[in-house]
Parts: structure tokens; C-alpha cells; sequence
């Protein structure tokens, strides 16, 4: 049995260890913001924060999610919107939006340990996730707003 | 208007996890999960006390409801179309709720591709809007007993102004339901300097459910009772099954069984490929499981397609002779009278959409009948592949459309659909297939490979006094016609046909070639490869020539004028030439200003930088772009800046519009940089974005600057047009920095990162 954390509330898994956090959250647990997009960590869109660290949950086994503190976006801020969220509506950021749950946990978790990131800090936190609508320059944007709001 | 209150008003109105965000369903929402239980005529319109089309309702409360019935993919659609019925009805967007329209044909076509949406159905919205709008008035006057000419409507009111009269649009909604519907002679639009949300816009109906993950994708639908699916496909299209073992995969935990799926009778169309399908309690067992089926494949014909010896059949073939499509003057003639003779050749090759939302569909078959959810661009279709697969009526097939993430047209080809509608009737209970990326990637509808042979005489003064044009690709409709091999008129069309210069011998052709792959549409289809070709082989021209690039290219374009098509097979996008007639001065207006916005030979460029321009017309909208770009001593390419201008006439939408030219130059970037889908033995080689890269943020655009010219031209589309001129600019921009020429897509054969 697993036990782990998911946004504040324990959990018990008793499937298979092996499962990916991204489908235990989906599937099991009907959590949907989250999103499947490549399977093997290289798209960014199923992000989630692991004891605060931004983290694919699509190649984290479950037996590596056991003990930890999971939050995902439905979990981000239970009074009303994150100041990420807040600057993604301002600068109106999503086209599609499947990516962009796991955009902004990325950006999140950059932005609780990088309160003013530089453009190359930014270009290199966000390399991971994928937006194929081709949203960057206004996620660019987006973080800059976010970080004037939080510092 | 605050997209936190547009949201709130949703979860108002329907509560409950899956419904908070987007509204996914046309229908009523069961009280547990998404199940449908209503038929196709019974939405929140049709059961609004007054609807007067299927397009608008309005309640007692004064809540107006309007139909989105093309498909949301980003390019903010399902607002912009209803903004338009909003316009007309002189409705506050406030008090406005969106319902997504299930697939029904009496909505008209639904196939959100092609940059239609908004030309197509302006009108009609337009209509929606005024109908509902003047029996509001005509209700207001008979309950006031003045004449209905002296009533107007001030933002969700009816007013008489003489007697000082007001009623709201929700009190006057039962009694507007008993009048007869008034002709379509009878309706008066808005003025457009009255004009609150056309040419304004409003950002997405979904934008809070979008950035709170509230939105409901194809990925995320469920009901009670479903079961997933992952299906093994045979690798070579055409080929099946000819034994298996699946032993092992019911081996794994939460596997249920294992399904086989009937290979396709050609052409494939819409049906689903075939293979093993197998069954599980979650999504993950399902991948699983399928790792453990042990196959054995008969590829067929097509195992002999291998995309290295193909290129070299597409490029031969365009050195010889090809049908003529189009002749303008005598350029043979032209070629042996002198001048100086320049040839290129250009070639791109299959491109995959890769969504960020891999395939999905949800599909429960039950007493006969099909409902499905699916992140769908043509749910029309989805019916009609559905009811041939399960040999049942079309009507007897619900499609709902989900939000989409991400289409680029591979969503509107439905045999994902049809899967999961296969398997449900099999399993006996509600199916969702996923496609993992893999299966995304190596079982696409690709944009054609193509090779275009470019051949011009340059005259004394450096331009030319003949242009030849050559292009070989398999077409799309080899994907419905198994002898089809040139590409039809829909297809030429895309840049090829309509080369915009003023030339006194051109001569344009098209060769055969056979698809081993299926061959589909990609966002821009064939203007990516035709304006690829036409618009780098100007700028070797033009430096051939030793002229200035927006000299030489406005010099081609020539004088404003109408082409003539007399005796071409032009199909224009299916609009008429009247109403959209192409205009040789509208491209000039966008080169120029492109030139200007972008300081065009004002600007210094160091060494390893360079600018580069094109400029195309394609889905009736007018662009040119100039891109900027620094290369290092490595090879590696960055991006500073683009400026792009359009003209599509009458913008509704200016803030999606521009969203829809930066990621263009997005979209683009991926295909110059890295789109390049190959095959060996028949079976596709790229699998992932590990081999498949599509653009990251260090490698798209810094910075894309879009102005729209303001124009009260008909609406022309925006969610396409800005591909093709992009990346054959991007291309002349490599070439001013590098002096090496692209000519081959992906770049980087050349060595270009």
C-alpha cells in the first residue's frame, strides 16, 4: 500500500507500484488537469509539483510518489487563483490550453525559487514543456507579470 | 467583461466537477457523470422559451444561449462566432451562454478546417442575431401598442423612446415566441459604428476553465461504466494481423481482454486501421498490455515504401515534363530565346500534426445506437464513419464535441473515433481509446512530401521573361481514391496555381505520385510547400538580379490588378471570385507595410544576422512576413523577431487573430527547424518529440509583431495563413546570414540547429 499526499489530502494506492503518478491522478483519482501528452517526459504537459519541486508525473512511478506531497493544479491555490494563473488570464496566454496547466506549474515552481528570473533563466526553466500553439512569447510575458505580483 | 465572472456563471448554471469548466456536452448532464441522455434537437437553445433559429435562444431570465457549432482547437472559434450573433442581437455578452453543438446536420457543415469558419458563417450568425433581435422589438411594440419602427434595442433592452418605454429581452422572450419568424429581407443589422464586440473581440468564453484545468479535452470525458482501450495498429499501412498471442498482456494487472479490429477496406478514409485492441480498467494497464501482445504482421504492398528512394522518384519526375495546370504565354519558347537561366530545386517533406492532445475518443454502443465524445474538428463525419463501421443510421449516432487540444486538421479525420465505437459494441460497454504519442506520430494523416522543380529566364533588367513550375507530391485524395496520383484543383490551388507575379510566360505543372502513407491536410496543407518554393525562388532571383528583395518582389507582383483564372481550375477556397476576387494590390499593401513595421533596410544586420521576406495569399487572406534571425559560428539559429502583416478583411476577432500569427510563425518554426516524418520498409521512423522536435521556447520567435489591416472586405481566414509565408521567409533570413540557400526542409541538412 502507498501512501502519499495529493493537494493536502492523504491517499492510498494499492495498484500497481509501477502505475505513473499522471494516470494514478487521472484515472484513479479523476484529477483531469493534468495532462498525458508524450508518455515519456519530454513535453512538460503533465507537470506536477513533487514536495514542491516541478516534476513529470508521467514517468514517476508511483512507488517514487509514495510519502510525498503531490499538488496539482486543482490543488494550486485553494483561494482563488495562483498570481501565475492570475498573469495568464491578463496577458491571455492559452490558445488550445492542454499545455498550459503544466506550463504554469512549471512556471510556478520557478517562481517560488526565482523571484525575478532573467529571459535566459525563464528560456531555461520552460525548455521542457511544449506548446505546439505556439504560445512562448506571451508565456514569457506571463511570467514577468507573475513575478512583479509576487515579489 | 472579467473572465472570472464568465466562468462563475457557468458553474452556476450546471455545478458539479466535469461540468465546471468547459461546457463539454449539448445535452443535459446526468447527476453523476457526462451521460447523455437527450436527443440532437433538445439543447439549452431548442428548450429556451423563445428560439427562433438553432442558433439562439433566449429565456425568461434573460439568459440569451447561442450554439458554438464549429470545433475550439485555440483559435478562440467558439467565441468568435457567437460574438457575432451577440452583435446583431445587441445582447450583453454578459448575461450569454455558450453551448457546443453536438454533430448535426442541421447546423450545416461543421468541419472546422480549412480558415472558414468565420468567412462561411458570418452571415448566417449575423441573421441569428437580427432575427431574434427584431421579434424581440416587434413583441415590445404590440405589447405597447406603438409601431415597431419606432422601437430599437439598446443592449439587451427594447426601447421606445416617445413613451418612455423598457422591457428587458427576458420578459419580452415569451411573447417574441409567438410571432412568426420575419424574412430575411425584412432584418436590419447594426450599423458598424455601433458596433460593441465585431472588430473588438473578447477573449476566450473558456479562458478561466483554461488556466484553472477545469476544461474538459477529449482526454478528459468519462462515464460511468467506461473501459480503456489501447490498440496495437499494423505498422505499414494496409497491413494486418495474421496471428497473435496475448497470453502475456491478460496477464497484466487490470487487463481485461484483447480485441481485434478489422484492417480497413481501401481506400482507408476514415476507417479505422485495424489491429489488436487491448481492454483495460485504466489507461496505463492498457499501454501495458499492449507491450505484451506478441503480433504477427503481414505489411503488404506498401512494406516496400522507404521515404530516401522516394524523394528521389519526386524529384525525377518533376524533371520531366508533367501535366500543365496552368499556361500563360509560351515559357518554352521564352527559355530558348536567351537570358539568363536559373533552376532549383525545393523539397519538404512529410509533416505530422503531433497535437499536444494525442488522439482520443470516448464511444459507449447501446440498444442500437452510438453515443461518442471526441476532441473532434468534423463530428458530422465521426457520424457518418460510425454508422458504416456498426452499419446503423446516421441518426442514430450522437457526436458531441469536446474541447480540443490542439487540431492542425488531423482532427477532423475521424478513425479514432471510429475505434472506440468499433470496440464499445465488442466490449459491451462504453470504450475510451487513447493514442499514445507514438501512435500519433506513426499513424498520421501526413501533410504530402513534395518536390518542386522551380525553372526562370532572367531578362536584361532581371526579371523574368519566363517561369516554369514543377510540383510532384501524393495527393489527399489518394486517401480516398486508391488510383488517385495528381493533385486535384483543391490542392494546386494553394499557392501554385495563383503565383501572384505578372509574367508574360509562365507555364505550371503538376506530376503523379502514389501515397504509401495516408495523405492528409496539415494547418496551411499545400500552401507550406508551394509557397516554400515560389517565394525562396524569388529571393534568388532577386539576388541573382542584384536587387533589393522587397524591390524585386513588389516589381513581380506587379501593378494592382485582378488575376484572371479564365481557363484555369481555380476553386479559390470555394468562395466566389466576385465577393473574393484575388487582388494582386492587397498583397502589395501587406509587402509594403511588412517593409515598413519591420525597418526593411534601415536596420544594420552583424555579422551571422540577416532578414528575409515573403509574401503569400492563401485561404483568401493576404500576408507577408519578414523574419529575423542570428546564426552563430555552430550553426545554431535564433529567432529575434518577426513582423508579420495581414489583411483578411474584416477581422472580428483582432486579439485571437494576432494569437493565430504568433503561433503561425511558431508552427512554422517547427517545420523549418525540425518537421520531417520518414519512413523505412513502410513503417514511419519517428516516433516521439525525441525525434520528432517540434519547437521549444528558446527556439520559437522572440518576438512576433502582428498588424492587421483594417478593411471592410468580406472576412477571409486567420488561423492558417500565416504558416507559409513565415517559413519561406525564415528560409531567405538563413540565406542573408549564412549565404547558404535552404531548399530542403527540415534545415538541418545543411547543418542548421
Amino acid at each position: 500500500m502507498i501512501q502519499l499526499k495529493v493537494n493536502g489530502a492523504d491517499q492510498s494506492f494499492s495498484g500497481t507500484p509501477e502505475m505513473p503518478l499522471l494516470w494514478y491522478l487521472r484515472d484513479v483519482l479523476g484529477l483531469t488537469g493534468s495532462k498525458f501528452g508524450c508518455g515519456i517526459g519530454l513535453c512538460g504537459a503533465c507537470t506536477v509539483h513533487v514536495n514542491g519541486q516541478a516534476t513529470r508525473s508521467c514517468v514517476t512511478a508511483m512507488s517514487d510518489a509514495a510519502g510525498k506531497e503531490i499538488t496539482t493544479v486543482e490543488g494550486l491555490n485553494k483561494n482563488g487563483l495562483h498570481p501565475v494563473q492570475k498573469a495568464w488570464l491578463q496577458i491571455n496566454v492559452p490558445q488550445c490550453g492542454y499545455c498550459q496547466v503544466g506550463q504554469m506549474m512549471q512556471a510556478v515552481a520557478l517562481l517560488n525559487s526565482n523571484k525575478k528570473p532573467t529571459d535566459q533563466q525563464i528560456e531555461d526553466a520552460m525548455a521542457g514543456n511544449i506548446c505546439r500553439c505556439g504560445t512562448y512569447q506571451r508565456i514569457r510575458a506571463a511570467i514577468k507579470t507573475a513575478a512583479g505580483e509576487m515579489a | 467583461m472579467s473572465p472570472i465572472e464568465n466562468v462563475s456563471r457557468r458553474d452556476f448554471l450546471h455545478g458539479g466537477v466535469f461540468a465546471a469548466g468547459a461546457l463539454v456536452l449539448g445535452v443535459r448532464f446526468s447527476p453523476s457523470l457526462l451521460i447523455a441522455d437527450a436527443l440532437p434537437h433538445d439543447t439549452h437553445v431548442d428548450l429556451a422559451t423563445f428560439h427562433p433559429s438553432a442558433f439562439v435562444g433566449i429565456n425568461p431570465d434573460g439568459t440569451v444561449w447561442i450554439v458554438a457549432h464549429r470545433s475550439e482547437m485555440g483559435t478562440t472559434i467558439r467565441t468568435s462566432l457567437p460574438l457575432v450573433v451577440a452583435e446583431d442581437l445587441d445582447a450583453d455578452w454578459n448575461r450569454v451562454k455558450i453551448e457546443q453543438a453536438i454533430g448535426d446536420k442541421r447546423y450545416g457543415d461543421q468541419n472546422t478546417d480549412g480558415s472558414h469558419s468565420i468567412r462561411s458563417f458570418y452571415d448566417v450568425m449575423r441573421a441569428a442575431g437580427a432575427t431574434a433581435r427584431l421579434m424581440l422589438i416587434q413583441a415590445a411594440a404590440q405589447q405597447w401598442n406603438v409601431p415597431a419602427a419606432e422601437c430599437e434595442s439598446e443592449l439587451h433592452v427594447v426601447v421606445h423612446r416617445s413613451t418612455n418605454q423598457r422591457a428587458g429581452y427576458g420578459e419580452l422572450a415569451a411573447a417574441a415566441a409567438k410571432l412568426p419568424v420575419p424574412a430575411k429581407e425584412d432584418l436590419k443589422f447594426k450599423l458598424k459604428s455601433a458596433w460593441r464586440y465585431v472588430g473588438k473581440g473578447e477573449v476566450s468564453y473558456d479562458i478561466e476553465a483554461l488556466v484553472t484545468g477545469k476544461a474538459i479535452y477529449g482526454m478528459d470525458a468519462r462515464i460511468d461504466g467506461m473501459v480503456y482501450a489501447s490498440v496495437e495498429r499494423p505498422p505499414v499501412l494496409g497491413g494486418k494481423a495474421k496471428s497473435y498471442d496475448d497470453k502475456e498482456a491478460l496477464k497484466v494487472a487490470g487487463v481485461r481482454q484483447t480485441i481485434p479490429i478489422d484492417p480497413f477496406q481501401p481506400p482507408p478514409a476514415f476507417q479505422p486501421l485495424g489491429g489488436i485492441a487491448v481492454i483495460a480498467d485504466n489507461t496505463w494497464a492498457a499501454f501495458q498490455g499492449r507491450k505484451k501482445l506478441n503480433i504477427s504482421w503481414d505489411n503488404g504492398p506498401n512494406e516496400t515504401y522507404d521515404s530516401a528512394a522516394y524523394k528521389n522518384e519526386l524529384r525525377e519526375t518533376s524533371h520531366k515534363p508533367c501535366k500543365v495546370v496552368r499556361n500563360v504565354g509560351d515559357a518554352d519558347a521564352a527559355f530558348t530565346k536567351g537570358g539568363k537561366i536559373y533552376e532549383a530545386d525545393y523539397y519538404v517533406p512529410l509533416l505530422a500534426h503531433a497535437t499536444m492532445e494525442p488522439l482520443v475518443a470516448l464511444a459507449e454502443f447501446k440498444d442500437g445506437k452510438v453515443t461518442a465524445w471526441a476532441p473532434t474538428q468534423n463530428p458530422q463525419a465521426a457520424q457518418d464513419i460510425i454508422a458504416k463501421e456498426l452499419g446503423i443510421a446516421k441518426e442514430d449516432v450522437i457526436c458531441h464535441v469536446t474541447l480540443l487540444g490542439g487540431g492542425f486538421g488531423r482532427k477532423s479525420k475521424p478513425d479514432y473515433v471510429a475505434e472506440a465505437a468499433v470496440l464499445s459494441k465488442k466490449v459491451g460497454r462504453p470504450v475510451k481509446v487513447v493514442w499514445t504519442r507514438e501512435d500519433d506520430i506513426k499513424f498520421d494523416y501526413y501533410n504530402a512530401v513534395a518536390s518542386m522543380y522551380m525553372k526562370a529566364a532572367l531578362g536584361a533588367d532581371g526579371k523574368p521573361t519566363a517561369w516554369l513550375q514543377r510540383s510532384v507530391f501524393p495527393p489527399i485524395t489518394s486517401t480516398f481514391d486508391v488510383n488517385a496520383v495528381y493533385g486535384d484543383p483543391g490542392h494546386l490551388q494553394q499557392g501554385w496555381l495563383d503565383i501572384p507575379y505578372d509574367l508574360p510566360n509562365l507555364r505550371i505543372e503538376n506530376g503523379p505520385a502514389k501515397a504509401h502513407v495516408r495523405i492528409g491536410w496539415l494547418r496551411s496543407v499545400a500552401n507550406i510547400y508551394h509557397g516554400f518554393a515560389v517565394q525562396c525562388f524569388t529571393d534568388e532571383l532577386a539576388i541573382a538580379a542584384g536587387r533589393d528583395q522587397v524591390d524585386y518582389l513588389l516589381d513581380l507582383i506587379g501593378q494592382p490588378r485582378t488575376i484572371d483564372f479564365t481557363g484555369v481550375d481555380y476553386p479559390n477556397y470555394g468562395a466566389s471570385m466576385q465577393t473574393y476576387p484575388w487582388e494582386t494590390g492587397r498583397l502589395r499593401h501587406v509587402t509594403e507595410m511588412v517593409a515598413e513595421k519591420s525597418g526593411w533596410g534601415k536596420r544594420q544586420h552583424s555579422k551571422g544576422s540577416g532578414v528575409g521576406i515573403a509574401a503569400h495569399r492563401s485561404f483568401l487572406t493576404y500576408v507577408a512576413t519578414v523574419v529575423e534571425v542570428e546564426v552563430n559560428d555552430q550553426g545554431e539559429v535564433r529567432i529575434p523577431r518577426v513582423d508579420t502583416v495581414l489583411d483578411a478583411g474584416l477581422v472580428v476577432n483582432p486579439e485571437a487573430t494576432r494569437a493565430q500569427f504568433e503561433g503561425a510563425a511558431v508552427f512554422g518554426t517547427s517545420i523549418v527547424r525540425s518537421g520531417e516524418i520518414t519512413a523505412t520498409k513502410g513503417t514511419i521512423r519517428q516516433s516521439n518529440f525525441q525525434d520528432y522536435p517540434v519547437a521549444r521556447i528558446g527556439d520559437a520567435p522572440l518576438q512576433t509583431n502582428v498588424y492587421i489591416v483594417e478593411s471592410d472586405a468580406p472576412p477571409a481566414g486567420v488561423g492558417e495563413p500565416g504558416v507559409p509565408p513565415f517559413v519561406a521567409a525564415f528560409c531567405n533570413a538563413v540565406f542573408a546570414a549564412t549565404g547558404k540557400r535552404v531548399r530542403d526542409l527540415p534545415f538541418t541538412s545543411l547543418g542548421f540547429s
